[in-house]
């Protein structure tokens, strides 16, 4: 009895669990060995992706033609972001709706990249439609138009959000 | 275990604070951003992908304090290590770190990234290295990571066998607000483990009342109780050890435990009718735990001490029962796992968006009986090797997609080739000679520019005069040579030829100012045409060069990226196999111990068994002659 009182022991006291430590005996060399495999092959696909996007927004996104628009949150926001509809000149970029785990994303400071896309230089029009929920659970709906000019370069624009106030706009949209 | 649970909490905390821009910092990089919606969201690598190359991209600029990223690098530099270290890539993330303690930044950051560098040494079990990492803070240090600091020094000087030093460390800890109950424990570990054995007993039997808060706490007050309670069982001191023992909650983590302790403890004081208490408790518990496996066994042997044969021999059957049906699952199990289902299952995508997903994997048919791993699947080198081959399959999935798009993308080339490649050679002959006129009328426009600008400082009323003006005035000039040159007397046509002159320098002279204004006016104009051209011709060059660029020069990159991505995918196939291959020998070993105990508890359940009935019918038969 005395011997199933030290092993009980030395599993309370111990930094693992007794049991596996046979299996962790036998294994814990090439686990480590592997891990350390693991983290290589993980840095280079790492480097593949970088190249890859680099080479995918090349192809797919012309710097003549790129447009890529980035929604943010105002800083201490509390409303609930249920989705965003982006149109360029009528016609519909995209429409997001967002997972719990996006809208925190977004309220923690994390921006999102919406849409990328193509369009041609010159003068567009840019029509943001918000959809959500103020903390005391109503529902509301916001949209606003913007004008921007599309230049050879590319475009970026920042969309940020907030939730709508009397009078005041909660949509404003900005170069970046 | 609990500890390390709360270690993920205090990571996550401390991640936040340093994956987000400063205190009153506003965001001034939008894909340092987007690299932090990602990273809320747990997806490390796409958050390492975007700011890796933002990083990069950022060294490598002429003028960096022109970028956006700027005003963020040290934060960046930060959260690419604590990315890294997220993503378990340790020996990135301290290579990160360490760039970050030895580059010139704030002695917060510093002593930030000092702390980081040694939580990683210390999870990788390299106390020393862990220990030097801590040494290097020095002066402020973040609030919010005070505490976490001391209580891993503390931790370090018992990993390497110093609990005198770690006791130093823990006892002002013994208020702080995040480790208070943690450090409560482990300062009656450190007591134990100095000698100090009635220190250990009243600073446990302290960590085993204290106010915890939240389940982490409660949680490590039981496993207070549970140590105290089995120290002193162990030293004999059964009567003295139950109280603690029931001090742990019935529905906590170490209460099987605690259960199965506080039998023992009443049995060896000859208490049959108390250990039956627990034991029966336990006993109907989940039948895969040990201690309801070994409770199962000791609840019928104390029955036979109370003299209870039948009782007790229906026990023992029903634990050969059960142990029976657990063999043959184990059986299954095993088989299950050297049939490949084990990994298989583990990265079915449906299993893994649940949370309790190791849990989940028993309700799928045909997988092994994962309770029975679930104390293996919580050992560090098992759960970094079952996550490594979950990551490798994701990397696999990632490489698979990436690899079917470059045909899409040889396509798209060839599409855009055939379109432009007829169309450019007539276009670029008729922009040379646009070109060259274009270049001619800059070169003018130059010359007109410096003429004002020279006129400016030196008035020359001559260079604005009208064509007729500039014909009048050299055909005067002329006729002044030839009357020099001429032997007849000319007074009078010299006389005429001055007057003629001077009556078109008067006008010239009179009218400069208004002349000038007006050349001025028409140079603006000229100006805002100009700059309408050379927008236009930029725009057409910049049209052009993206023509060829759409088509041009993509066969060698992604030539080389298929390559590397094939290359990729064969090493993490490897490397699958590898990983999978000790998962399973590891998780087969422990199978086969659990089985081999169940069948050695099954030996003594049926010998017992038949000893109980022997036993039940001599009282039977005794009763019969009474």
């Amino acid at each position: 009895m005395s011997r199933l009182f030290r092993l009980a022991l030395l599993l309370l006291l111990g930094c693992c669990p007794p049991l596996v430590i046979g299996a962790e005996d036998l294994s814990g060399d090439d686990m480590r060995s592997l891990d350390g495999q693991v983290q290589e092959i993980k840095s280079d696909v790492l480097d593949i992706a970088s190249e890859l996007s680099n080479l995918e927004e090349r192809l797919l996104y012309p710097t003549n033609t790129h447009i890529a628009l980035f929604v943010a949150m105002s800083e201490n926001e509390k409303f609930r972001l249920d989705s965003v509809q982006i149109e360029i000149d009528g016609e519909l970029a995209t429409h997001h709706i967002y997972s719990f785990q996006e809208l925190e994303a977004l309220q923690k400071g994390g921006v999102q990249r919406i849409y990328t896309g193509n369009i041609v230089t010159g003068n567009h029009e840019l029509r943001v439609t918000m959809l959500g929920k103020f903390e005391n659970g109503k529902d509301f709906n916001e949209s606003d138009t913007f004008s921007f000019a599309k230049g050879v370069k590319p475009k970026a624009l920042g969309i940020t959000l907030a939730g709508p106030g009397l009078g005041a706009s909660g949509i404003q949209v900005g170069d970046w | 275990m609990i500890r390390a649970r709360l270690y993920v909490t205090r990571l996550a905390l401390l991640s936040l604070l340093a994956a987000s821009p400063g205190h009153g910092e506003e965001l001034q990089d939008l894909y340092f951003g987007e690299a932090l919606f990602y990273a809320h969201q747990g997806q490390y690598f796409e958050a390492l992908e975007r700011l890796d190359t933002e990083v990069k991209q950022h060294g490598e600029l002429d003028e960096p304090n022109l970028d956006s990223l700027y005003f963020h690098i040290d934060d960046a530099e930060f959260s690419l290590g604590d990315f890294e270290l997220r993503y378990r890539m340790h020996h990135r993330a301290g290579r990160a770190i360490q760039a970050v303690l030895e580059g010139a930044v704030d002695e917060l950051v510093r002593n930030d990234a000092a702390y980081r560098l040694a939580r990683i040494h210390f999870q990788k079990g390299q106390t020393a290295d862990a220990m030097r990492a801590l040494d290097r803070i020095d002066g402020k240090v973040p609030h919010a990571i005070r505490d976490d600091i001391e209580f891993l020094r503390a931790n370090i000087h018992l990993a390497e066998g110093r609990p005198t030093e770690a006791l130093d460390i823990l006892r002002p800890l013994q208020g702080s607000a995040g480790f208070g109950g943690f450090a409560a424990y482990n300062l009656g570990i450190a007591y134990l483990r100095d000698g100090q054995r009635q220190a250990a007993l009243d600073q446990l039997d302290r960590a085993g009342q204290f106010a915890a808060r939240d389940s982490a706490e409660l949680a490590i007050r039981d496993k207070s109780n549970l140590v105290l309670g089995t120290i002193l069982l162990e030293d004999g001191e059964y009567e003295r050890a139950v109280p603690y023992l029931n001090r742990v909650r019935l529905d906590g983590p170490f209460s099987n435990q605690a259960l199965l302790s506080a039998g023992w403890a009443s049995l060896s004081t000859k208490n049959f009718e108390r250990a039956v208490v627990p034991w029966r408790i336990l006993a109907e518990r989940e039948v895969t735990d040990p201690a309801t496996q070994e409770a199962m066994l000791a609840l019928p042997y104390a029955y036979g001490k109370l003299e209870i044969h039948g009782r007790a021999a229906i026990s023992y059957g029903d634990a050969l029962d059960a142990f029976t049906v657990e063999v043959g699952r184990l059986n299954a199990s095993i088989e299950s796992i050297r049939e490949g289902k084990f990994l298989e299952a583990l990265i079915r995508e449906e299993i893994r968006k649940d949370k309790d997903w190791v849990v989940r994997l028993r309700s799928l048919p045909e997988t092994p009986e994962t309770y029975y791993l679930m104390q293996l699947l919580a050992s560090h080198d098992f759960q970094t090797g079952l996550q490594n081959y979950l990551d490798l399959a994701d990397l696999k999935n990632k490489l698979r997609t990436w690899d079917a798009s470059f045909d899409s993308f040889d396509e798209m080339v060839d599409i855009r080739r055939e379109h432009y490649d007829p169309l450019l050679p007539d276009i670029d002959t008729e922009f040379r000679e646009l070109d060259s006129r274009f270049r001619l009328r800059v070169e003018q426009h130059r010359m007109l520019v410096k003429r004002r600008d020279d006129l400016l400082t030196t008035p020359r009323p001559e260079f604005l005069a009208t064509r007729d003006e500039q014909a009048i005035l050299r055909r005067i000039e002329q006729i002044d040579a030839q009357l020099q040159m001429s032997d007849a007397p000319s007074g009078q046509a010299s006389e005429r030829l001055r007057r003629l002159k001077g009556l078109l320098v008067f006008t010239l002279e009179t009218e400069y100012h208004e002349r000038f204004t007006e050349f001025d006016r028409n140079l603006r104009g000229l100006d805002e045409s100009m700059a309408v051209a050379r927008e236009q011709y930029d725009q057409f060059v910049h049209f052009r060069q993206a023509a060829s660029h759409s088509y041009v020069g993509y066969e060698k990159p992604v030539r080389r990226l298929r390559a590397k991505v094939r290359d990729a995918v064969a090493t993490i196939d490897l490397l699958m196999a590898r990983q999978g291959r000790l998962l399973e020998i590891v998780a087969v070993e422990e199978l086969i111990a659990r089985r081999t105990r169940l069948e050695s508890y099954s030996d003594k359940a049926r010998f017992a068994l038949a000893d109980s009935y022997d036993r039940a019918t001599q009282a039977q038969a005794k009763a019969d002659q009474e």
